[in-house]
């Protein structure tokens, strides 16, 4: 008999597959609201003609206060209402107010806009032109169940209801953001300090993760501690160690210039982080600081599992420990080196807190990232804070690109 | 380069380098441990230190006649010009530096100096050097330098960072080099820690941020957990493309993410709330985690949990019994890293939380970034936000260096 092997899809596999989604789900969904949903708002919003202040939509506001006083039965007073919108540009329609009238006052003569039911006060107001203002007065006087004193105003808060479209929401788009980012030359001087920063600082994070990893390549008492002492500028929080370089290179008080200064290097300090293109460098030079760990790790965890035997081999034929590290280190190095090199390059490309911590974006170090923040909260533009966004997504997608031709094939991911 | 390659002119040129590494190096060492002014000297390091080089070498084996006439020469010449004035020690004092302080120094500066030079030059001999040994003796100087610059470069910083945190404002503006502890003080020295915890609340901050951290990485690890098995161990359609992808939104920049997400936040008002914070830590955490654990899984054998199918056991219940209990070191390391990650988030803590009640210590040192606040408070708080994950980061290394390198590209 002819044994056919089963074509389609059988119905363990069909289970198997539906276990597999069941337990992504979770993680899908997380993912979709935390990123997938606001990536598409960002691209929303970057077509938006949108401020800081946009985001509060407008709203009928109503303040009221007792203008007289009431101590005993008899007493007059009025309930004033100070009504207005709280948009300048934005008007409010349907606006109703509804409140309660506490007890024991009596209601002499009412705006006709206003129905009373028993202490219930309904006013339909009708629409608020942007900016509208009002006083609106309720004559009252104590009756003659009156119990003093009288009970706050404000127990029963005034309630308003109206309707208003809020700029985020609507149908209206513009290039405008994109147009200005663009048209100014401040966009592409932006780009060039991104692209300094991260082709400088992965470049010499990994040069420098290079040679430390060389130097803790070898069993010796201390390697331990060494290497975790290495690992510090990782590990701390940025925040810890972007004030401490702060404060060592202060201009003013920094112990590096004071250093600088004793030793007749410099005449007068150096502000580090003030002075075009130094603070520049100087960010740069910190980024290499920071991730420099990193680079080591993976190198020395790629030297630790090169063949040994291969080294003696070169030792015995009389190669010379440079000819060693050329022809033998370097070349089972290339491949971590080439994914480290780009993934530390998107990586460098999106930082933003240690140059934001540093410099604040200040003295030519404004970066993509740091741009963002600086439009949406600086400027309280934030249609033009998403526009660069966009910008940095475009990128990152072309270089994720490129990571997944490269990188997929040489280390299998 | 061949003409480098003898004994007695390689041997010089090294000391002469390292003893200005050296000159430089007890310098800043004995500045910034007691305040007190020291120049190096470069040119005269230099020529004492091409003296030393040539002491240094290896005294065993012939004696030809230029050698000794080295030998004496450089001798005579060092003695010569610092009797007799015509050259500066290599280290010397600035204005109101202590004679004990400097002649310390110096003796410092002696040892570290020979002593680096003969291991350096060990086994080198006077005359021509082979190719091997020639690069030999300049990759042990190079590993002598690494050493030191490395060290001085990561500890340097942290030095500062809590010496600052010791002293007054006062005495770091009148001598930013002085570092030296008044002892006298005894638990005053410690005062703004005092303050930190009394005043500004930072008791409260360090258990909001544990608090954060923790929870972080118990969400994070209930999510990626089943995801990473899914994607390491089932067959399913997409299932290339989800590694992928995962891949891909572990690379998407957190100030894109941010700004919408302060905007959603301002409006659903989960803004200032610790809720807000935890619903997203974990999610910019979940990828990472997925990635790591599904890669460990994968270096699982199937069989064991095919043993376990065969036996009736479901899948859950293989995850559960067999899995798990296989894979608790790359759990601890993923937890570990992400408890990492989430302790030093600042980003989002800095534009979510505005309410001082509910501030994370990354965000309660940003709050003491102010002229106002005396740079001690500003480093106590930056010491104690450190501590803490260099304690966990120094008693599990081995698991952190793990999950460092398994998955974390990220920075």
């Amino acid at each position: 008999m002819d044994a056919k092997a089963p074509t389609g899809i059988g119905p363990l596999e069909r289970r198997e597959a539906r276990l597999a989604w069941g337990l992504l789900l979770p993680t899908l969904i997380s993912v979709a609201l935390v990123v997938v949903l606001p990536l598409l708002a960002i691209f929303w919003i970057s077509f938006k003609p949108i401020e800081l202040a946009d985001l509060r939509a407008p709203e009928a506001e109503a303040y009221e206060r007792l203008r007289g006083d009431i101590a005993a039965p008899g007493d007059a007073a009025a309930i004033e209402y100070r009504l207005s919108n709280s948009s300048r540009e934005v008007p409010v329609t349907g606006v109703v107010l509804r409140d309660v009238i506490p007890d024991g006052l009596d209601v002499q003569d009412l705006d006709s806009r206003c129905t009373l039911i028993v202490t219930q006060l309904i006013c339909v107001l009708g629409d608020f032109e942007p900016g509208y203002r009002e006083r609106l007065r309720i004559d009252v006087v104590a009756g003659a169940d009156f119990v003093a004193p009288l009970p706050s105003l404000r127990a029963s808060a005034a309630q308003m209801d109206g309707e208003a479209s809020s700029d985020l929401f609507n149908a209206e788009f513009t290039f405008d953001n994109f147009r200005t980012l663009f048209d100014g030359g401040e966009f592409w001087n932006v780009l060039g300090v991104t692209l300094f920063y991260t082709v400088f600082g992965t470049i010499g994070a990994l040069v420098v993760g290079l040679f430390a990893a060389l130097l803790l390549n070898k069993s010796f008492k201390g390697q331990g501690i060494l290497r975790g002492l290495y690992l510090f500028p990782y590990v701390a929080p940025v925040i810890a160690v972007a004030f401490t370089w702060v404060i060592l290179l202060d201009p003013f008080s920094g112990s590096i210039n004071a250093l600088l200064v004793q030793m007749d290097v410099v005449d007068t300090p150096i502000n580090f982080f003030g002075e075009r293109p130094l603070a520049l460098i100087m960010v740069t030079v910190f980024e290499i600081w920071r991730y420099f760990p990193l680079s080591f790790l993976f190198i020395l965890a790629r030297m630790q599992s090169i063949d040994a035997e291969m080294y003696e081999a070169a030792e015995m034929d009389g190669a010379s420990p440079f000819q060693q590290f050329w022809y033998l280190s370097v070349p089972q190095l290339l491949g971590i080196l080439s994914v480290l090199f780009l993934l530390r390059f998107i990586w460098t490309f999106n930082k933003f807190d240690d140059i934001f911590l540093l410099t604040g974006g200040n003295a030519g170090t404004r970066t993509l990232t740091v741009n963002v923040y600086e439009q949406a909260f600086a400027v309280s533009n934030i249609g033009a804070g998403a526009a660069v966004a966009v910008v940095i997504f475009a990128c990152l997608l072309i270089f994720a690109l490129f990571f997944f031709k490269f990188v997929s094939r040489e280390e299998g991911l | 380069m061949s003409a480098l390659r003898f004994g007695y002119i390689l041997a010089p040129l090294l000391g002469a380098l390292w003893s200005v590494v050296i000159a430089i190096v007890v310098a800043v060492v004995v500045s910034f441990a007691t305040g007190a002014g020291l120049k190096p000297v470069i040119w005269s390091s230099l020529v004492v230190g091409a003296v030393l080089g040539i002491f240094a070498l290896p005294q065993g084996g012939k004696w030809s006649r230029n050698r000794f006439v080295a030998h004496s020469l450089g001798a005579v010449l060092v003695v010569a010009l610092v009797l007799f004035g015509w050259m500066p020690l290599p280290l010397v004092g600035a204005e109101g530096t202590g004679v004990a302080v400097l002649q310390i120094a110096r003796l410092l500066y002696l040892i570290a100096a020979v002593w680096g030079l003969r291991v350096m030059l060990a086994e080198l001999p006077w005359e021509s050097l082979t190719r091997y040994e020639f690069e030999a003796a300049i990759i042990r100087f190079l590993t002598g330098f690494g050493y030191i610059f490395f060290t001085a470069l990561v500890a340097i910083p942290f030095y500062v960072m809590v010496m600052t945190s010791l002293k007054s404002q006062q005495a770091l503006l009148q001598n930013p080099l002085d570092f030296s502890l008044d002892w006298e003080k005894g638990w005053g020295l410690l005062r703004s820690y005092s303050e930190l915890f009394g005043q500004f609340n930072f008791g409260s901050y360090l258990l909001t941020s544990a608090f954060v951290a923790v929870m972080t990485v118990l969400i994070t690890l209930l999510f990626s957990v089943p995801g990473a098995y899914a994607v390491a161990r089932l067959r399913f359609k997409g299932r290339a493309a989800m590694g992928r992808s995962i891949l891909l939104i572990y690379m998407v920049p957190m100030i894109v993410l941010a700004l919408p997400i302060y905007i959603a936040f301002s409006m659903l008002e989960l803004r200032n709330s610790l809720t807000g914070i935890l619903l997203i830590y974990p999610v910019t955490t979940i990828p990472v985690a997925l990635y790591m654990l599904q890669g460990y899984f994968r270096g699982l054998p199937a069989e064991v949990e095919e043993a376990g199918l065969m036996d009736g056991l479901s899948r859950l219940a293989v995850i559960w019994k067999i899995t798990l209990p296989l894979s608790l070191p790359a759990m601890a390391s993923v937890s570990l890293y992400v408890f990492m990650i989430a302790w030093n988030e600042f980003l989002l803590a800095f534009m979510l939380l505005d309410d001082p009640s509910k501030f994370t210590l990354t965000r309660g040192i940003a709050s003491l970034n102010s002229s106002e606040i005396p740079r001690q408070h500003l480093m106590a708080g930056s010491v104690i936000a450190t501590v803490p994950i260099m304690l966990i980061f120094l008693g599990l290394e081995r698991f952190m260096t793990k999950g460092l390198t398994a998955g974390s590209v990220k920075g």
